[in-house]
């Protein structure tokens, strides 16, 4: 088997033909990750324990002749703000460098469920607050398609992972472009599901309004397979969508004719890089396969970063406050009171992009102040879903870039926080609206870097965004 | 300016953060810089417009509330198992009231 090319599909194939054990396949694919993760930095951790227990389980079910599950025996790797039982929870940061998660987070449970098997923790942003992966505690990740360059962030490892082939999927959390932005550097699929359709118990809080769980992969139906095990109603995640859930993998019919696509003017205008060319390429492709395509106004666009910035930055400032020295097991040494704790510890235990954070979202909501910014942000998020809700009356879907550049080199924008922002503005809007989103390869620059693209559908609607991304994907590799 | 450096220790104090006298410096800078395209917001008239604080779906009203039955719940000691110090079932942090 070559683990770098494995998809859910052919570790079936290769479990009913006994081509190799669930156990065989886990320990094979443990050996290939810790050989190959030094080049990248993509895994914290590995689950090597774990892993073994879960594939001797598929490998039990398959002895008995049961069904061992839609994921049996894939290796899979987990962003580190997803609490795995027993393995250590780092969310990137030197505040939780020693943090073991007591349970399991519910998408967790589901894919093991599912006979998935987790063989690690992934690098990331700290807190999941980032553009590039460099603001992880514990090293930056490279992009594996060029090691000089960043991976995109926050989800940075999860896509360095299923790039480099050292997971066949994993997971990423995306509260601003996190899951699309880097999987369009890293050249593979990331899909942020409608807000509500995977629970979000056990994932870290950054900014709860906004924060999604969703899937890496190096093809759709892959994505589609992982989300479809994750999706639907919890108990435990009282934001969590009753709504049913259709067969993703089946919507993946290549009936695409007729469909309507829409291409947002403000997201073009200006957009005259290498990057706009590859996406315009992708609209002609979709167009060739009988998409009907057209312009559409968003008029609201311009201030998706403004907005997105106050509400995130205020729900951090309050999710991370729980990180005072009493629970989380950092607590500063010698402290002379109870306040002297709470502040060197967190004055010590965050890094600069959550102190920036977290100083922001507090200014916005102190005395005078609120209306000012945060209601004023979230009257503006509510213009915003209005633009998505007018367009999606005129289409099924809509194409936008993913992000305004490719990978860029580490540290080049580490020095301009500003700037690191504005680069999020085509993932924000679809993160405030809280519609399915995903970005899909659709070629490489002159330099041999990935760019995605990014499609959008209505609410729940992530079986017509498989439609189209399944149908794109056929025709790219066909040319 | 918006953010002066004693605002930004008001700030800090506010979000129980210790910074530095570089990283308040930095901080007064930044947040500025940051603010200043924030200010962007008030080109929008928002009159009348309903605040979004959330992501809604359909669902009954009463849809996300579960029947009061018993479930599990972390132990004791798995919630105090990543406590900096604890003691007899409890955290433990320096003294609150002085005897």
């Amino acid at each position: 088997m070559d683990i770098k090319t494995l998809t859910i599909d052919s570790v079936r194939g290769g479990l009913a033909t006994k081509q190799y054990s669930a156990r065989e396949l886990a320990t094979a694919a443990l050996r290939h990750a810790e050989t190959e993760n030094p080049a990248t930095n993509a895994y914290l951790h590995f689950s090597a324990e774990r892993a073994e227990q879960s594939a001797a389980r598929v490998d039990e079910k398959l002895a008995r002749g049961e069904d061992p599950g839609p994921l049996a025996g894939v290796p899979i790797g987990v962003k580190d703000v997803i609490l795995v039982q027993g393995e250590r929870n780092t969310c990137g940061s030197k505040m939780l460098e020693k943090y073991v998660a007591p349970y399991d987070a519910t998408a967790i449970q589901r894919i093991e469920a599912a006979g998935g098997v987790i063989i690690g923790k992934l690098n990331c942003d700290e807190f999941a607050m980032g553009s590039s992966n460099e603001n992880s505690a514990f090293g930056p990740v490279r992009n594996p398609v060029d090691l000089s360059r960043v991976p995109g962030g926050s989800s940075g490892g999860s896509a360095a992972a299923v790039a480099q082939g050292t997971a066949v999927v994993s997971l990423g959390s995306d509260t601003g472009g996190s899951i699309r932005q880097p999987a369009s550097f890293c050249g593979v699929v990331g899909v942020t599901p409608t807000y509500g359709r995977v629970s979000r118990y056990g994932l870290v809080a950054f900014a709860s309004s906004l924060d999604h769980i969703g899937p890496f992969a190096r093809n759709v139906s892959d994505a589609a397979r992982l989300l479809q095990v994750m999706a639907g109603r919890d108990p435990m995640d009282a934001t969590s969508a009753f709504a049913p859930v259709p067969d993703y993998v089946a919507a993946m019919d290549g009936k695409v004719k007729g469909m309507k696509i829409g291409l947002p003017k403000e997201y073009f205008n200006g957009l005259s890089s290498e990057t706009g060319d590859l996406v315009r390429r992708g609209v002609s492709q979709l167009e060739s396969l009988g998409c009907e395509v057209q312009e559409v106004s968003m008029p609201n666009t311009e201030y998706a970063i403004a907005a997105y910035y106050v509400i995130c930055t205020a729900e951090a400032s309050s999710n991370l406050a729980r990180y005072d020295g009493v629970r989380y097991t950092s607590r500063a040494a010698n402290p002379t009171s109870l306040n002297d704790m709470y502040r060197a510890t967190r004055g010590e235990g965050f890094g600069d992009e959550c102190k920036r954070r977290i100083m922001l979202g507090t200014y916005v909501l102190s005395a005078g102040y609120y209306d000012a910014y945060y209601k004023k942000a979230q009257q503006v998020r509510a213009l915003i879903a209005r633009d998505f809700a007018n367009a999606f009356q005129q289409v099924d879907a809509l194409i936008a870039p993913v992000s305004p550049f490719p990978a860029f080199k580490l540290g080049e924008k580490l020095a301009d926080p500003v700037q690191m922002y504005l680069s999020d503005i085509y993932t924000i809007t679809g993160s405030l609206a809280g519609v399915p989103c995903m970005s899909v390869p659709c070629g490489k620059t002159s330099e041999g870097l990935p760019v995605g693209m990014q499609i959008l559908t209505n609410h729940f609607e992530e079986a017509s965004m498989f439609r189209l991304a399944g149908a794109f994907e056929q025709a790219s590799v066909g040319q | 300016m918006r953010i002066t450096e004693e605002r930004v220790r008001y700030v800090a104090d506010l979000a129980q953060l210790r910074l530095t006298g570089e990283e308040i410096t930095r901080m007064a800078r930044e947040l500025d810089e940051t603010l200043g395209h924030i200010e962007k917001l008030n080109e929008l008239d928002t009159t009348g417009v309903e605040p979004m604080t959330q992501v809604l779906f359909a669902a009954g009203e009463t849809a996300t509330l579960r029947e009061d039955v018993e479930g599990s719940t972390l132990s004791n000691e798995t919630a105090l198992a990543n406590a900096p110090n604890a003691g007899a079932g409890f955290f433990k942090v320096p003294l609150v009231i002085e005897r």
